[in-house]
């Protein structure tokens, strides 16, 4: 009698609503710090279909509002959904044109919702979203993950960053790091990401955000040595079952 | 038979272009014992006369904390006045919740405003029989507004509402020029004074009186009643029996509140005279 398999007299849950179960297109780490006037940013503009390396100019980082920038990894499409969100706060928060804004520490409140209230509904944004700004000669840097996991520090870096650059950060960022030592350290960072993290390209931007505005600077490339003896046989060394 | 046949609706109009409804709330207001704020650039004082309604009970709490930056002072029905707290308060913590800021005073002001408002268009509401003062202070500095049952609102330098409230507004007008400048006991001094003269001859107690501040390092609070007699000691002792003396500066003006200067309301309607005595009626 029964054509449709039964559900128990239960809504179907899978054909009605659809939800991220795994990411698709996904970017991967950001690493930011704290300088002197502000905050830095950089991310690659790699966007990877799996582990195919499938679009080359993604722009990762976004001004949001006059005093705050937002860097993401993961899944592009949900982050392509947060900016369509913030792009509608910082609307309604202009349109009141009453001298108060949103700074960076609102963003990065507000953003934890989200996060955390998508998760909740078993339906995350996959992503691990940085955010920065300034606001009143404050600087503000601080991050949220896919689940809502969120905290403020010096230096922060998603994905493999936080393996990778954090403890270089963490041995060189200083309070009073100036502009030119701010960009060379996050070069560092990214460089090394770009020789063990297979996903990253070589194709970056850095984005400065100060009391006077945001600069994203044009793509630019490293210049990287291939010829360690450590990368030529990368598996000599190892001990292992391959 | 009826004293007007366009009062009977919140949202009939009379033929002269007015909504009788909506003063008649606006009436509530001038009924309620009289609120008074008044701001400098980084603080916000509050006070209010408290009426019992009889010597037997208690009086109604007229100024409510909605958060650490905000502060209602009401006159007219108290029952509209805490329901509107309560949903500033609302307002208030979901928006800290959010964003883990205070929200702006001005935004907070505009919502009630909103809310107030829909009451006058509605067929089967009624507009809410409250005024407020609200006190606070946001990223620009220290705000006063009064929001009015007709979804108007205001922002001021110093404002009184309430009955014989145009005592003080005459006083808070010959002074509200210096205000800007005012140090926060100064401004509380001035609170005080404004609220003597809408008492006409009753003494100046802290028994009937409630003050309340917020400024910048100073989250909103209700003084106690102690200190507020002690302020009151501070300037009061100078003129004790005789007539008030108003203290130094301004000579010029009879001051004494008793009834010498502007006698009350001038525009008072109909109603007005009545009130007194026996306390306000709507406040209670």
């Amino acid at each position: 009698m029964d054509q449709k398999p039964s559900n128990c007299g239960l809504p179907s849950l899978e054909a009605d609503s659809q939800r991220t179960l795994y990411p698709y297109v996904t970017g991967t780490s950001v690493v930011a710090l704290k300088y002197k006037d502000g905050i830095l940013m950089a991310a690659d503009m790699g966007g990877s279909y799996g582990s195919t390396l499938r679009y080359k100019s993604v722009e990762r980082i976004k001004p949001i509002g006059k005093h705050s920038l937002l860097g993401a990894s993961g899944e592009l499409s949900d982050f392509q959904e947060i900016l369509r969100y913030l792009d509608e706060l910082i609307l309604y928060d202009n349109m009141w044109d009453d001298g108060n804004s949103l700074g960076p520490k609102e963003v990065h409140s507000y953003l934890t919702r989200v996060m955390y209230n998508r998760r909740n509904k078993f339906n995350p944004l996959w992503n691990s979203l940085v955010l920065g700004g300034v606001k009143n000669g404050q600087r503000y840097l601080g991050t949220v993950s896919m689940i809502g996991v969120n905290f403020e520090d010096n230096h922060v870096a998603t994905g493999f960053g936080n393996h990778l650059a954090r403890p270089i950060l963490r041995e060189e960022w200083h309070e009073n790091l100036s502009f030119e030592d701010g960009v060379r350290l996050l070069e560092k960072c990214m460089r090394v990401l770009l020789y063990r993290d297979r996903s990253a390209v070589n194709k970056f931007q850095v984005a400065k955000i100060t009391e006077e505005g945001v600069t994203i600077s044009q793509p630019y490339s490293l210049k990287t040595s291939w010829g360690f003896s450590a990368f030529k046989n990368p598996t000599l060394g190892a001990e292992g079952s391959w | 038979m009826f004293r007007n046949q366009y009062d009977t609706d919140v949202t009939t109009w009379s033929p002269a272009g007015r909504l009788f409804q909506v003063e008649y709330a606006m009436e509530a207001v001038k009924q309620g014992s009289a609120a008074i704020g008044l701001r400098s650039k980084t603080h916000v004082v509050l006070a209010c006369v408290n009426k019992a309604s009889s010597e037997l009970s208690s009086h109604q709490k007229k100024i409510f904390k909605v958060d650490d930056h905000i502060g209602v002072a009401i006159a007219g029905l108290t029952a509209d006045g805490r329901v509107l707290s309560r949903y500033m308060r609302n307002e208030c913590i979901n928006y800290s919740f959010t964003y883990e800021s205070p929200l702006p005073v001005g935004r907070l002001v505009v919502q009630l405003a909103d809310k107030a408002q829909v009451c006058t268009q509605r067929s089967w509401k009624r507009p809410y029989g409250v005024g407020l003062l609200v006190a606070g202070l946001d990223e620009l500095g220290a705000h006063l507004y009064y929001n009015c049952p007709s979804g108007n609102y205001f922002e001021y330098q110093a404002f009184a509402i309430g009955s014989r409230s145009q005592a003080a507004k005459t006083y808070l007008e010959r002074r509200f020029e210096n205000f800007m400048d005012s140090s926060r006991d100064d401004l509380i001094k001035d609170a005080l004074i404004s609220v003597r003269e809408t008492l006409q001859g009753e003494k100046l107690k802290s028994s009937i009186c409630t003050v309340a501040v917020v400024g910048v390092g100073e989250p909103f609070h209700i003084l106690d009643q102690e200190t507020v007699q002690q302020l009151i000691d501070a300037f009061e002792i100078v003129g004790e029996d005789e007539p008030p003396a108003p203290e130094q500066g301004e000579a010029a003006a009879p001051d004494q509140g008793e009834d010498a200067p502007a006698p009350a309301p001038a525009p008072a309607p109909s109603p007005a005279p009545a009130a007194d005595e026996g306390a306000a009626p709507m406040d209670i």
